[in-house]
């Protein structure tokens, strides 16, 4: 994988996303910063509302504006920094540098369209190609995410396909013109883990074919586990660690990071009476503690946890980091 | 062994496709083909499958939310298939079930107080004051603040929506619940509150669940015994601890090999099936797993795999594969 004194391909920096509401702003997400580098597949991820989704889509600029907005931050894509182009700018770069996978592939293809149709307009769009040409392009890239016959069913519709059949497309759409960076958000979610697996074993094989990094937006740490090598977790709009898989699977640091893992149902050899929990429930993003936004539900928290908000320890590098004032060893 | 809670035979549950001009019938869906098990008192049985194999409509057909198109299910001893609509209204104390959307199965306009009396209105059960006394105690199970019930659902979270959803299941005092996918919408950290709510009534109460989900990690959770459905059909059924120790049929291999597990040290061999599972309107003929399964053999495409016992007579393990299937004629049950 990457070695340590790589160039991130992309750099995030203090993002703030906020959210017009009818009962004031919200912000989903509150000063996030990471790295992703070249050929790694970083994992983001957290509960419901955590801001994961929201970061994802901001990397193309894809919020809805309104109510949606980035308020400050850089994304720095090889230096680049995508928040000061201009939307044309932005479309040259969506599909071609950067490509986006979602949860439900059936809303994102579109319905009335062929499968050939929709993957042809993507490359004659970014590529000096003819629709013909381009056509023998998208039968090569369906047959490579193990689309069977490919040639007879680039001509079918979305609705034709199966659940998997369809997140596989997608997938051959987005890496069409290879990009350099592939932003998956739940993927495989809506799939079964049979499906599923598949699914993902086709997009590792991929990224090592293709040579792109890829962020993994999932609420699933077995995904997470299996398919990538850095991850961050998120809560409330910030990243609470960013770590190594190993470090984070083996020796979380943030006691919210250790519950998570702790509270998930695993395979094991003797069945527990109950399961761990994490007590309470996420704050309300409208009314948020001053101190830690984990506090309430920390065992392990003190006055000044209460009173400080604590910042990611970004240290030389954001490799691995931790945002806790009491971490564990 | 004592007298099950219930017992489920040859259950069928038959959905009409229909179309053309004269929207006749063209082919039958088989959701649920020929099930047969049996739950003892106080124990859990964890249903498990993919999206199709029929395990919610089998859930249903139990309760007689949907009515079967044969087969028989009797609960404490007594069939409910036979019941008019008046006794089955009475029937319906002593089993309820649990939803996988707590958006969608509670009202919006009602408080939730209300929510969770309306059963006992319902069955006109206690006097007012017996019924808020029943309500506050329900409250008390599933773990919500009295102050709850003068509340909408909206105003709450969806692990305190599947409590409410809990706490009104439990108001008759029922002695059979069907959970189906109870904690799939709920995040993790929530969804194992949620376990814990229904290992107490387990423990404490003495209900005995049907327990459907798709996650088998969350099934071994919960269940002393599971089955695993495949388009219709049990494929295997067995005690949960001999089930996840030898998985025998080669669809519970593939699905528990494809579970991603939340630990980095674990690299065991994955089995990834190939292909989709098939349309349920154009089930394969033979064993219904033999296109996509690494093992078939050649009368895995004609013939229909007979139930096998590969476990004792105390403890059974019931597997449908051929591989195990030489200890019979085919075709025997």
């Amino acid at each position: 994988m990457s070695s340590r004194d790589e160039q991130p391909l992309l750099s995030v920096r203090n993002l703030v996303i906020e959210f017009t509401t009818r009962y004031g702003p919200v912000r989903a997400v509150d000063g996030i910063s990471f790295d992703v580098y070249p050929n790694e597949t970083l994992g983001i991820v957290g509960e419901s509302g955590c801001g994961k989704t929201v970061t994802g889509l901001s990397l193309l600029r894809l919020i809805p504006s309104p109510p949606g907005r980035i308020v400050r931050g850089e994304i720095l894509l090889q230096g680049r920094d995508l928040t000061q182009l201009s939307e044309d700018e932005m479309q040259m770069l969506r599909g071609d540098e950067i490509s986006m996978i979602f949860q439900e592939p059936m809303t994102a293809l579109n319905p009335v369209l062929t499968v050939g149709t929709q993957m042809v307009d993507v490359l004659t769009r970014h590529r000096k190609l003819t629709r013909k040409q381009a056509k023998v392009v998208a039968i090569d890239m369906l047959s490579k995410v193990g689309i069977p016959v490919p040639n007879k069913r680039i001509d079918e519709y979305p609705h034709e396909m199966s659940g998997g059949m369809r997140q596989r497309v997608m997938i051959a759409m987005a890496l069409s013109c290879s990009p350099k960076l592939l932003i998956a958000d739940e993927p495989t979610t809506a799939l079964d883990v049979t499906t599923q697996a598949q699914v993902l074993e086709q997009i590792v094989k991929l990224q090592d074919e293709f040579q792109m990094a890829v962020i993994l937006i999932t609420h699933d740490l077995g995904v997470v586990a299996e398919t990538c090598q850095r991850a961050l977790v998120m809560y409330c709009g910030e990243v609470i660690e960013v770590a190594d898989i190993e470090s984070l699977f083996e020796r979380p640091r943030h006691p919210y990071s250790r519950g998570l893992l702790d509270s998930i149902p695993k395979l094991r050899e003797e069945k527990l009476a109950e399961l761990p929990i994490i007590p309470g429930m996420v704050p309300d993003l409208m009314h948020l503690p001053p101190g830690c936004r984990f506090g309430d539900r920390c065992s392990r928290a003190t006055d000044e946890c209460h009173l400080q908000r604590p910042q990611l320890d970004t240290g030389a590098t954001l490799r691995n980091a931790v945002a806790c004032f009491r971490p564990l060893d | 062994m004592s007298q099950s809670l219930l017992k489920v035979v040859d259950l069928q549950k038959y959905f009409p496709v229909r179309g053309g001009l004269l929207h006749r019938v063209k082919a039958q869906v088989r959701a649920v083909d020929g099930i047969s098990f049996e739950l003892q008192r106080e124990r859990t049985l964890g249903l498990v499958g993919e999206s199709g194999c029929g395990k919610s409509t089998l859930g249903r057909a139990v309760l007689r939310l949907t009515e079967p198109t044969g087969g028989d299910v009797l609960l404490n001893g007594e069939s409910v298939i036979g019941l008019s609509k008046e006794e089955l209204k009475a029937k319906r104390r002593e089993m309820q079930i649990i939803y996988q959307d707590p958006y969608a199965s509670l009202s919006p306009r009602r408080l939730v107080g209300d929510t969770i009396r309306e059963p006992l209105d319902v069955h006109g059960i206690g006097t007012p004051s017996e019924r808020r006394a029943k309500v506050d105690e329900l409250l008390d199970i599933v773990g919500l603040r009295k102050q709850a019930l003068s509340r909408y659902p909206h105003e709450f979270s969806g692990g305190q929506r599947q409590r409410i959803g809990i706490a009104r299941a439990l108001a008759l005092n029922p002695s059979f619940i069907v959970a189906d996918e109870p904690v799939s919408a709920l995040d993790v950290s929530v969804q194992s509150q949620v376990l814990n709510v229904i290992a107490r009534l387990q423990r404490e109460h003495g209900i005995s669940f049907l327990f459907i989900s798709h996650d088998l990690a969350v099934i071994q959770h919960v269940s002393d015994d599971v089955g695993v459905m495949y388009l219709g059909r049990l494929v295997e059924f067995a005690s949960s601890v001999d089930l996840y120790r030898e998985p025998k049929h080669p669809y519970t291999r593939a699905l528990m090999s494809a579970i991603p597990v939340p630990d980095v040290k674990r690299k065991s061999k994955r089995i990834v099936l190939g292909g989709d599972v098939p349309s349920p309107m154009h089930p394969p003929g033979g064993c219904p797993f033999h296109p996509r399964c690494p093992d078939a053999m050649p009368q895995c495409k004609e013939v229909v795999p007979p139930k096998v016992n590969t476990g004792t007579a105390d403890e059974p393990h019931f597997v449908r594969c051929h591989l195990y299937s030489d200890a019979g004629p085919p075709g025997v049950e």
